[in-house]
């Protein structure tokens, strides 16, 4: 089942490419995404782990799939509509190459040996490169470059980190060598510790590249930027997920290695880097999406703290992710929604947005007010946990900290959302309006968001703990 | 025998570092992609395993990725690199510079037995520092891919120490992955060209806070 759910969307793929029709390319997203939910709530619902040498689903892998399911139903749905609107630039190369990174990402996050992991990271990568440049011109070109760039440059340090890994496992006297996840865990006390240590600092710049954290997450305004909305939510709410489940299967082996404690620290400092920077150009930013992308960076170190804290800190990590990830598909898409009605990402000329486009301008300031971690939705809950675990563990400097920062990047983050969405309507001279199929989605999301805010259902509880206690591992 | 060819690689690197001809530099590439290709048979001997990954390695790294970086300047009619970052003979004192640490620093390093002799490990590292010096001094976004598959070479020569952990499914789709990528931002070195009418990337500075 689950080689199925990886190997559909490849098939719809290929079926994109050879479809000579218009909209039936584009609703071949939403049946794609629909019929990848559907599997993937099959597959998470079994009960017990499924794993496979190669491929299987274990409670981490289970929680990002199906909030990354979730996530790409959504942005396929909004698809349809956006793509309507882009008949200039069609959809001839953007359906398939979608479809195809569902499907890397799917490899990616049921992988249970390392290879394999990266090689399905790197195809995230590649096919993800094209989504960026849809827009075709001199900046959507500047961005692709600079991430396609950066981001195999850090991949192949993750490549050589896994390397060293396996020459860890080499030094060590384990025989015979492989570089399946669960033989590695098994036998992660006998690995030679300075390889080990080594590989692990090159798998967090290499996956931490393309996760985003500071002070590897230079490509990311621009990539976020220069993107269609939906490509910036599936970007920003489920890359990152994937590749922060990448760091968290490292530090599963650190900590069954017995060096937790080390790498930790090191998530704790870049978590509280990327908090820092976030904040800094977070404020008086002018231009809205590139104030997301600061968003998904300060986000990316709000769950780096969280596991480099452990314990319950942990367990709010992982509802973050859930809530980030839906959080960030309602912002994107309604910036992208914003973008198109007023021509425009820049504050210059976007005011008054909740005037001039009803719905989606709502949608953005109250994606505004959930990303910060107002209540009562979900991200209040998740990073009161988060902060709850710091000042539980006696790391009080951390705490404050982190309260600090977040102050800072709300005041920040208000100043511009607040003047893009307040004041009179605009006259626009384009006939943009907020349609069914282009507010849908960002609507439950944030949905979605207020509900975990509000009750957050038994099961998910006991999801989200197996997850976490993935993570506490001791030897 | 692959010690010499460890030796041969290293001095290509140094080449590569020097030389402002773009031709010049993608075959040098090349070559040590088509050298590294005979490193799995040299050190493991004729099995199924190094015969099928040194034949990957030389149809990918020293034919049709060569190939296609060739046809990009072709079509974009470049031929020199000119006024990089820092200088060429600077370059080339920087690059003997990192070989030299690579090699003191490899010999700090925790080896297995069987490996104390070999180069790999220093060959290995000296030739990722040069493909990251290329990355980071030259201005041409074509010799910014050389950089990058010079870093995936050194990755590969230390590949061939473990490739009895490395299944040849995995190996296959590494190899895959980095022709999909080079395939990938040649595509976009066309767009660069088109739509700036040059290679270079300091033009690529419109992004910024």
């Amino acid at each position: 089942m689950l080689l199925l759910l990886i190997l559909f969307p490849l098939a719809m793929a290929g079926l994109a490419m050879l479809l000579p029709w218009y909209q039936g390319r584009s609703w071949l997203l939403p049946i794609s995404g629909g019929l990848h939910l559907l599997l993937s709530a099959l597959c998470v619902t079994e009960s017990g782990a499924v794993l496979g040498i190669w491929i299987g689903l274990d409670a981490l892998s289970k929680l990002v799939l199906i909030v990354i399911s979730l996530l790409y139903f959504g942005c396929a749905i909004y698809a349809v509509g956006y793509l309507n609107l882009r008949r200039d630039r069609g959809n001839k190369a953007i359906v398939p190459y979608l479809l195809v990174f569902l499907s890397t990402m799917t490899l990616a996050i049921s992988a249970r040996h390392f290879g394999l992991l990266w090689v399905a990271v790197e195809a995230t990568t590649i096919a993800s490169a094209p989504l960026i440049y849809y827009n075709c011109n001199r900046l959507s070109i500047e961005a692709t470059w600079k991430y396609l760039l950066l981001c195999s440059v850090g991949i192949a340090l993750a490549m050589l980190g896994i390397l060293f890994i396996a020459y860890a496992a080499l030094v060590g006297g384990a025989v015979p060598v492989n570089l399946h996840i669960d033989s590695l865990l098994s036998g992660a006390t006998n690995l030679s510790r300075p390889w080990l240590h080594a590989g692990f600092v090159f798998l967090l710049v290499g996956f931490g590249t393309k996760m985003g954290l500071a002070p590897l997450h230079t490509w990311k305004p621009d990539a976020y930027g220069e993107a269609p909305g939906m490509v910036g939510a599936l970007l920003a709410g489920g890359l990152t997920s994937v590749a922060f489940l990448a760091i968290l299967r490292v530090m599963q082996l650190m900590s069954a290695a017995g060096d937790g404690a080390m790498a930790r620290q090191a998530l704790l400092g870049m978590g509280l880097l990327s908090l820092l920077i976030a904040a800094i150009f977070m404020v008086r930013q002018p231009d809205i999406k590139r104030l997301l992308a600061y968003s998904s960076v300060e986000h990316m170190g709000i769950l780096a703290i969280g596991v480099g804290i452990g314990g319950l800190a942990t367990f709010g990590a992982m509802l973050h992710l859930v809530n980030n990830a839906l959080t960030k598909g309602c912002l994107f898409l309604s910036a992208g929604n914003i973008q198109r009605g007023y021509d425009s990402k820049q504050l210059s000329k976007v005011h008054g947005a909740i005037a001039t486009l009803p719905i989606s301008g709502s949608l953005f300031l109250a994606g505004f007010l959930a990303i910060a971690g107002s209540p009562p939705f979900g991200l209040f809950i998740s990073e009161f946990t988060i902060l709850r675990g710091i000042f539980g563990s006696g790391q009080i400097w951390v705490g404050l900290l982190m309260l600090a920062l977040l102050a800072m990047i709300f005041i920040g983050m208000g100043a511009t959302v607040l003047s893009a969405t307040q004041g009179g309507p605009v006259k626009v001279d384009n006939q943009f309006k907020d349609s069914f199929l282009l507010v849908v989605s960002p609507i439950m999301f944030l949905f979605l968001v207020l509900m975990l805010g509000v009750y957050l259902p038994e099961s998910l509880q006991t999801a989200l703990r197996e997850a976490a206690e993935l993570l506490e591992v001791h030897p | 025998m692959a010690n010499l060819l460890l030796i041969t690689v290293i001095l290509i690197n140094f080449f590569t570092l020097g030389s402002a001809r773009l031709v010049a530099c993608i075959r040098a590439v090349a070559v040590q992609g088509a050298l590294l290709s005979l490193l799995p048979l040299v050190a493991h001997g004729m099995s199924g395993h190094a015969l099928i990954l040194g034949t990957g390695a030389l149809i990918f790294k020293g034919i049709l990725i060569p190939w296609l970086l060739l046809r990009a300047i072709r079509e974009a009619r470049i031929r020199r690199e000119v006024e990089p970052y820092i200088g060429f003979v600077a370059t080339l004192v920087l690059g003997a510079l990192v070989t030299a640490g690579a090699f003191i620093f490899a010999d700090f390093l925790p080896l297995a037995q069987e490996h104390h002799e070999g180069l790999f490990v220093p060959a290995a590292l000296a030739t990722m520092f040069s493909g990251f010096l290329l990355l980071i001094t030259r201005r041409k976004a074509i010799t910014q891919v050389l950089g990058y598959l010079m870093l995936e070479n050194g990755i590969f020569i230390f590949s061939v120490l473990l490739s009895v952990a490395i299944p040849l499914m995995v190996e296959a789709g590494i190899l895959l992955d980095l022709l999909v990528s080079v395939f990938v931002m040649g595509i976009v070195l066309n767009q660069i060209n088109r739509e700036f009418s040059t290679l270079n990337t300091e033009r690529l500075t419109a992004l910024k806070e």
